[in-house]
């Protein structure tokens, strides 16, 4: 593995975007733990979507009778399904809550991480396409912000600001963008002296076409996995911001936020705070596994253990 | 970074409503007000936080009346017993997993360490947290549920543990990558045909040169727990500089917020900087001019 040598098959020879979906596919049935990730993922997202058929009761439905039951208490209202996982203080239907949470978990998971990455990869592309001035720069500031504790800094801002749902993307997003910065600025340096960025800059094409056209598709796909696993990093941290009182209701409270307000009946009623909690390791674990998974598949090292006999 | 946080600070709200009460007169809020010094012009504010900041003096705090840092120091031994329990845990065990994987690549075992340090990295600390207290401390009576108490093993081994499993994933991943790529190296087949035992080739020729990424992990882990302590320790009212940071940034006391943003960025530099001097000792090659 010392040396990566490129060579390019001739058209026809080349894998087209079918085959390659096959491959993928196939590699994924073959695996028996990725493909479990990747049906966790596809279902909570299912759930996150489609929260509103999916939920077996009104996640904001309170019913003071019902006060912390145990999971699988038959329902008392003329809806027949029991409260699978229980309820919570105020006598709400967890699993539907759970349902709902999702989607403002995964909301602000994906979100913040589509800014970050959008900033930060632009950031790092430009540090490495220019250099000089720009580079040292932008290069600055990623140390600058690397020195500084990452949840305190956000803590702060929150405290300031208010925990709202701009706010908490756009802090995240500004917490962790130079992870993506570094990565674009490194992948950007190494294609920079490349013969065909050099044939582009000598049939005069424009900078802003020689990123969009050429670096960017090639730098992409690394970034593309680090995204996946930031995404995680920020459902683990909204969690977290949640728990410590800066999290949001969009109506509906995210996860991080019903492990907190379990945490005081954590001794008489454990699964308030057990199933969410569950379910953001799930969906961390699931997202950081798909992203084993496609780095396998982008990196010839680790490919030869994963796509045999393809 | 401190500035960040004077800004933030001043736009946090009013200190002195939480001190003296929302019943208090308006005169008698004007009066605290001068004597902390917040009636002050902005610039003036700055000017000395700045000039304090740099002697080390980050004024009294507002609601105790005693100089802010030494109470920040107060906390520093809680925080460094934690913090060492958790990463002397971490880091041998990590590199070990990581390297044991490394060697067996897509076997069993190389499968189970994976998720294992996957579960790590995924983990919501937290969560663990409040469910190691439901088992252990609850159920079983094994532990404490927190508090520091005489800082024993009844006290210690939950917080440990949970601050240390995150690294621990994190520094196997890492170790485990290094070690793939240093073990495809053609020096270690030379070492191979010189007919040297597979554990020499393992811990002194492959770990030695796949030491730097590990290193460096290593010390963002150790940053990270640093300041990243503020959940475990509230979990378990472990009274460390976290748990501190979050009760007096919720009571507003700014000074002492100050001083332990101060005291956290002044350890994480200080582990930086033996991580880069580190580099030195691994690769030779490397000299800092």
């Amino acid at each position: 593995m010392t040396q990566h040598t490129t060579t390019l098959l001739p058209k026809e020879e080349r894998p087209s975007k079918a085959a390659l979906g096959w491959i993928m596919a196939r590699s994924l049935l073959r695996d028996p733990v990725t493909f479990g990730a990747a049906m966790i993922f596809s279902l909570i997202l299912f759930a996150a979507v489609g929260a509103d058929i999916i939920a077996p009761h009104d996640p904001l439905e309170q019913n003071l009778r019902l006060r912390n039951m145990p999971p699988l208490t038959p329902s008392v209202t003329e809806n027949p399904f029991p409260h699978i996982l229980g309820t919570d203080p105020l006598g709400r239907d967890l699993l539907s809550r759970i349902i709902f949470g999702a989607r403002v978990s995964l909301t602000v998971g994906l979100s913040s991480a589509i800014v970050s990455g959008l900033v930060g990869s632009l950031l790092g592309i430009i540090a490495g396409y220019y250099g000089g001035f720009m580079d040292d720069l932008i290069m600055r500031l990623v140390d600058v912000q690397m020195s500084i504790p990452v949840f305190l800094l956000a803590l702060f801002v929150l405290f300031a600001l208010g925990p709202s749902f701009l706010n908490i993307v756009l802090v995240l997003a500004l917490v962790r963008w130079m992870a993506y910065a570094r990565l674009a600025r490194g992948q950007t340096l190494t294609y920079r002296q490349a013969p065909f960025i050099e044939s582009a800059i000598a049939i005069g094409s424009s900078n802003a076409r020689i990123i969009g056209r050429h670096i960017v598709p090639n730098v992409a796909s690394p970034l593309l996995i680090l995204g996946t696993l930031e995404a995680a990093t920020m459902i683990l941290s909204e969690a977290g911001l949640s728990f410590l009182g800066f999290g949001i209701q969009l109506p509906h409270p995210s996860w991080g936020l019903m492990i907190a307000s379990g945490r005081q009946y954590i001794a008489s009623a454990w699964w308030i705070s057990t199933f969410p909690g569950l379910m953001i390791f799930l969906t961390t674990l699931s997202l950081n596994l798909l992203a084993a998974f496609f780095r396998s598949l982008s990196d010839p090292v680790q490919r030869s253990g994963t796509l045999r006999a393809t | 970074m401190l500035s960040i946080v004077f800004v933030t600070g001043r736009i946090l709200g009013d200190p002195v409503r939480i001190m003296v009460g929302v019943e208090a007169s308006e005169e008698r809020v004007q009066r605290v007000r001068d004597q902390l010094g917040l009636n002050d012009p902005l610039p003036t504010q700055y000017r000395r936080f700045a000039m304090g900041a740099v002697r080390l003096d980050f004024g009294d705090s507002f609601l105790q009346n005693t100089a802010a840092l030494p109470l920040v120091l107060k906390r520093l031994p809680a925080t460094f017993r934690l913090t060492a329990a958790a990463f002397l845990l971490a880091a041998p065990l990590g590199i070990i997993l990581g390297a044991a994987a490394a060697l067996k690549p897509h076997t069993p075992l190389d499968r189970v360490i994976n998720v294992l340090s996957l579960g790590g990295v995924s983990m919501v600390d937290f969560w663990l947290a409040l469910m190691l207290i439901l088992i252990f401390a609850v159920q079983l009576g094994w532990f404490r549920t927190s508090g520091y108490g005489d800082g024993g093993w009844a006290f210690m081994t939950l917080p440990t543990l949970v601050l240390a499993y995150a690294p621990l994933g994190r520094i196997a991943q890492i170790t485990r990558s290094a070690m793939l790529d240093e073990m495809s190296q053609p020096y270690i087949h030379v070492a191979r045909a010189k007919g040297l035992s597979e554990r020499r080739i393992v811990f002194v020729h492959a770990l030695k040169n796949a030491a730097i990424p590990v290193v460096t992990i290593s010390g963002d882990m150790l940053s990270s727990m640093l300041n990243g302590a503020i959940l475990i320790e509230t979990v378990f009212a472990w009274p460390g500089i976290g748990l501190l940071t979050y009760q007096e940034l919720q009571r507003r006391d700014l000074p002492i917020v100050e001083a332990a943003v101060f005291v956290v960025a002044f350890m994480v530099i200080v582990v930086n900087l033996l991580v880069d001097l580190s580099y030195t000792y691994l690769n030779p090659k490397i000299r800092f001019q």
